[in-house]
């Protein structure tokens, strides 16, 4: 009974606003500052955005990460400056953690950790998705 | 339009818009030769703005566009300082833009 309320209740609710996917790991590739750009874009502009971490996109919360030592810009460090761009529904999935025996330390705060399922729910929550 | 920026007898590389490629070259002084080359007043409301908006920088990695400045400048200085209709009077031209200019810092790639 309790699980149907949830059902009901999650397909009433109105899908809004922008989510961003993060499935790759910083540093390696552009698509981590591509999706943090996006972000900061969209804060910018009073437009309600959620981060997801996913696969190896969990590595990006990691802390005592530099990129400067591979002489890229760290734009982790940017992370912490979230707050000034009303990006607060920041989402990552245990499961994607728990494979890379990753423990749920991150070096911001305020991150949310979500089972498979929860991670999918909040996903199906928003209007349009971007996956980087 | 390119500025070629001479201090203390070495030339120090801008964009073609004056900005710093380098923003640990930046020092005080060196604000007050841009903001002259510029016909702009530095005042000491500016300065706020100025050491804020490098503070930010070097603490996040990235200039804050005008609203995420606002927002962040409101827990340091209050309501008042904190509106983008003040921010706008001292720099005319976009706080955020000008600001990180004077700061040596690189120009906002979402600059609003």
């Amino acid at each position: 009974m309790t699980v149907l309320n949830t059902q009901i209740a999650s397909t009433e609710l109105p899908a809004s606003g922008l989510a961003i996917i993060n499935s790759k790991a910083p540093f390696s590739s552009t698509h981590g500052k591509d999706a943090l750009d996006v972000a900061l874009i969209f804060g910018a502009f009073e437009q309600k955005v959620s981060l997801f971490f996913q696969g190896d996109g969990v590595y990006q919360l990691c802390a005592n990460q530099d990129g400067r030592l591979v002489s890229i810009k760290d734009y982790l460090k940017t992370f912490s400056a979230f707050e000034f761009y009303d990006i607060e529904d920041i989402y990552v999935c245990q499961q994607s953690l728990a494979n890379r025996q990753l423990a749920e330390d991150f070096h911001i705060d305020d991150v949310q950790v979500l089972s498979s399922i929860d991670f999918g729910t909040a996903l199906n929550r928003h209007q349009h998705v971007l996956r980087f | 339009m390119a500025i070629a920026l001479t201090f203390q007898d070495k030339i120090i590389p801008t964009d073609k818009q004056g900005y710093l490629l380098d923003h640990l070259l930046w020092q005080r002084e060196l604000a007050f030769i841009m903001a002259k080359n510029d016909e702009f007043e530095l005042t000491e409301a500016h300065w706020e703005v100025i050491n804020f908006v490098r503070e930010f920088y070097l603490t996040y990695n990235t200039s804050p566009a005008i609203r995420a400045l606002t927002k962040a400048m409101k827990a340091e200085f209050g309501a008042e300082k904190a509106s983008s209709r003040y921010l706008y009077k001292l720099f005319p031209e976009g706080p955020a833009k000008q600001a990180t200019k004077y700061a040596g810092l690189p120009k906002p790639a979402r600059c609003i």
